[in-house]
């Protein structure tokens, strides 16, 4: 507790609001309700957080979490009781699955009233329990300033992760002497630092002897903002890189060290790789289904070395041959020191070996499309818009082709930049995602890549872009079928497209308009560009673009289920 | 764990998301009252039994976990037994729970409670030496556990 301080008797209303401004809270994305009406209140006479007002309670967890990706900073969210908290839990589970920090303050009926099936009750914290890190139900306003700083800490700390604090509503109204810790501490919570020296020193001496290495990192370098580390790390040891779709951006995509994406929709040349090294550097990523393809023959020829902040992620899927638990930047840096005392070097005969066998497989121009289409390629217009916004903008994206797309085309030089539901796979994502980012970097352009199906799961959120003049750039891939699960069925149910066409599509254009934002529709490849930069123009408009694309494409390559990395479907 | 609501369903909770096997369970407070005890028996091979571990170390509400099987130790479980008692019965019942060295712990002109501790199988072969029909009423504790020696779990 901080000492000297005049102790005030606030309202369980405005030491929540304090307590934000502690914090340092920008933003709190949220809607209002019953159980929050005092919160609110207390809001409404203060400048200092600016609250949002989304149209449907996920959006609020969805622009929270893309204010979070996109700056390291907790996203925060306030929803009322029973149906604000249960609309949430999509966004909570969304930002639990790929570890991004939240704090979800939801409303709760009063005390007395729990347990009684009141009006807007709903067992929040059983029903979050799942899908967060830790929760909290404030019974008592004397630990309500406490427990908002420590679900921050929880949060940001450790492997990140959403956390959800429920406030019955007499907590709210009742008062206590208001004094925001410092600092809190809990003993039963105390992240990894520091990486194992031994452990450190066993890797090292493993990267120094390889002949065919392999840097396979994920989102948690994005998380632990150890981008500038890994770079220098697989400069010096000219080791190739391939980043999981959670890590894009970590690594320079144009770099030519960097070999593209891996897994199921990763490029030939970084699945080949990885099923030929010898040795693979794992560097805060998780071994994912959608990475590994058939566990059995992943890296068949590969020692293992995996650094990560949760010990849980170490051979969880995957046995692995030296673990080092700790944060990922601390980690690489005592490496590069190690690397630096030590007067071994790489062998440099054995990686010009394997870069020629590299250089010999991204020959194979996997990621080749029609060029000379007369329809829309939905690659030329993420290539058009990498191109027009000079590969500096922030990408959000929704989940299904467009995202496999945006992934393998937008090429992300830094970390932050590339936003997207990996983990869970929330259509619906990218829209409300970009809000979050767009408050959080009002002067960037931010691009949400997206399909008319998922699009059309938050479609809302135009209002509330409108209302915060919020100039996001829809580029919006529409050829009329859930593509994904089109193509799974073209490839695996004999073409039987079961319940995959949308018909009764909207009119895009009119629909944005009617929202007050610039509708654009786009059905020639030659109007592509030409579309994209009317729309980066428009600097103080939203613009939905509506490209009607080939309705029959596919992501290539593509790992079928069961298949190991080598086993690709090539276009 | 942490003597607080809530850390109960989390334990139970992580081992039916993860698909993780619950034998038996007992939980009480400790000496400490800010501290719960739970004794959790668990089975699955090495690899199962390390991420049921590690998953548990993530909660936030568990302070220190200790894998009993690692070291010598002692399992105890109470049962508590209500069984049809009448005529010629009685007597071999008494044997039968003396033989056990349990204890009568209530009775009635038609049965007997009887209370017996030990580990699961001496329970098991208690219950099995029972004539088929005897048994009108079984509970028990689920199992607690401690380690022998200087080893402990203490914070």
């Amino acid at each position: 507790m901080t000492s000297g301080e005049l102790l005030v008797e606030l309202t369980g209303a405005e030491i929540f609001v304090r307590a934000l401004q502690a914090e340092g809270v920008e933003y709190i994305f949220g809607y209002p309700g019953g159980a929050v009406l005092h919160i609110y209140d207390a809001l409404y006479n203060q400048d200092k957080v600016k609250h949002v007002l989304v149209r449907h309670e996920q959006a609020a967890t969805h622009a929270a979490d893309g204010y979070a990706r996109s700056t390291g900073r907790p996203g925060v969210v306030i929803v009322t009781s029973g149906p604000g908290a249960t609309n949430a839990v999509t966004g909570i589970a969304t930002a639990y699955m790929d570890s991004i920090p939240m704090v979800v303050f939801t409303g709760q009926v009063p005390t007395h009233l729990i347990g009684n099936d009141a009006f807007q009750e709903a067992d929040n914290i059983g029903i979050t329990r799942p899908c967060v890190k830790h929760d909290f139900l404030v019974k008592d306003v004397n630990n309500l300033a406490e427990t908002i700083k420590k679900a921050f800490y929880v949060a940001t700390t450790g492997r990140p992760g959403p956390v959800v604090v429920d406030i019955p509503k007499d907590v709210t109204a009742e008062k206590a002497e208001f004094s925001y810790p410092d600092r809190v501490s809990m003993r039963s919570y105390n992240p990894v630092h520091v990486g194992h020296a031994g452990q450190i020193k066993r890797a090292v001496k493993l990267m120094l002897g390889a002949k065919r290495p392999m840097l396979y990192t994920g989102g948690g370098v994005i998380l632990g903002n150890a981008s500038a580390a890994l770079t220098r790390l697989a400069r010096e040891l000219n080791f190739p890189v391939t980043n999981t779709l959670m890590g894009l951006g970590a690594y320079p995509a144009t770099d030519p060290q960097f070999v593209g994406m891996l897994g199921m929709h990763g490029t030939y040349e970084a699945n080949m790789a990885m099923h030929h090294c010898d040795v693979l550097i794992a560097v805060g990523a998780r071994f994912d289904d959608r990475v590994t393809g058939n566990i059995e023959k992943f890296c068949p020829n590969a020692r293992i070395v995996h650094i990560d902040i949760d010990p849980a992620s170490i051979s969880k899927n995957v046995k692995v041959d030296v673990p080092i638990v700790g944060c990922v930047d601390n980690v690489l840096r005592v490496m590069l020191s190690t690397i630096a005392d030590t007067e071994r070097r790489p062998d440099a005969a054995a990686l010009e070996e394997w870069w020629r066998q590299i250089d010999e497989w991204r020959a194979k121009d996997c990621l080749r499309f029609d060029r000379d289409s007369e329809l829309i390629k939905p690659q030329y217009v993420v290539e058009k818009l990498y191109e027009v916004t000079q590969g500096d903008a922030y990408v959000t994206s929704d989940v299904g082709q467009h995202q496999m797309w945006a992934a393998q085309y937008y090429k992300f030089d830094k970390p932050r930049r590339w936003i997207n539901s990996g983990g869970l796979g929330t259509m619906g994502f990218g829209l409300p995602a970009a809000m979050g980012v767009q408050f959080a970097h009002p002067d960037a352009t931010v691009a949400c890549v997206t399909g008319e199906g998922s699009i059309q799961m938050c479609i809302q959120e135009l209002s509330t872009c409108l209302q915060y003049r919020l100039p996001i750039k829809v580029v919006n891939l529409n050829n009329r079928y859930l593509g994904m699960v089109r193509q799974w069925q073209e490839f695996f149910y004999q073409k039987r497209y079961a319940m995959s066409y949308m018909e009764s599509l909207p009119d895009f254009v009119k629909l944005a308009e009617s929202y007050g934002h610039v509708g654009m529709q786009i059905e020639k490849p030659a109007d592509v560009e030409g579309a994209l930069r009317e729309a980066m123009q428009l600097k103080d408009r939203l613009v939905f673009m509506n490209f009607m694309t080939d309705q029959t494409e596919n992501v290539y390559p593509m790992i079928p289920a069961g298949g190991g990395q080598n086993e690709m479907i090539l276009i | 764990m942490e003597n607080e609501a809530g850390a109960l369903s989390r334990v139970a909770g992580l081992f039916s998301a993860r698909g993780y096997n619950i034998e038996s369970l007992t939980v009480a407070p400790t000496e400490d009252p800010s501290l719960s005890r739970m004794t959790l028996v668990t089975r699955g091979t090495e690899e199962i039994i390390e991420q049921i571990t590690k998953q548990l170390h993530k909660l936030i509400d568990v302070v220190k976990l200790m894998d009993m099987t690692d070291g010598p130790h002692i399992e105890r479980e109470m049962l508590l037994v209500k069984l049809h008692a009448e005529g010629d019965r009685r007597e071999e019942l008494k044997r039968l729970a003396d033989i056990f060295r349990g204890r009568i712990i209530d009775v009635s002109d038609r049965t007997y409670t009887v209370e017996l501790t030990g580990d699961g199988a001496k329970l098991d072969a208690f219950l099995q030496v029972l004539e088929p029909g005897a048994i009108i009423e079984v509970v028990r504790s689920g199992v607690s556990g401690i380690a022998r020696g200087d080893r402990s779990l203490k914070l």
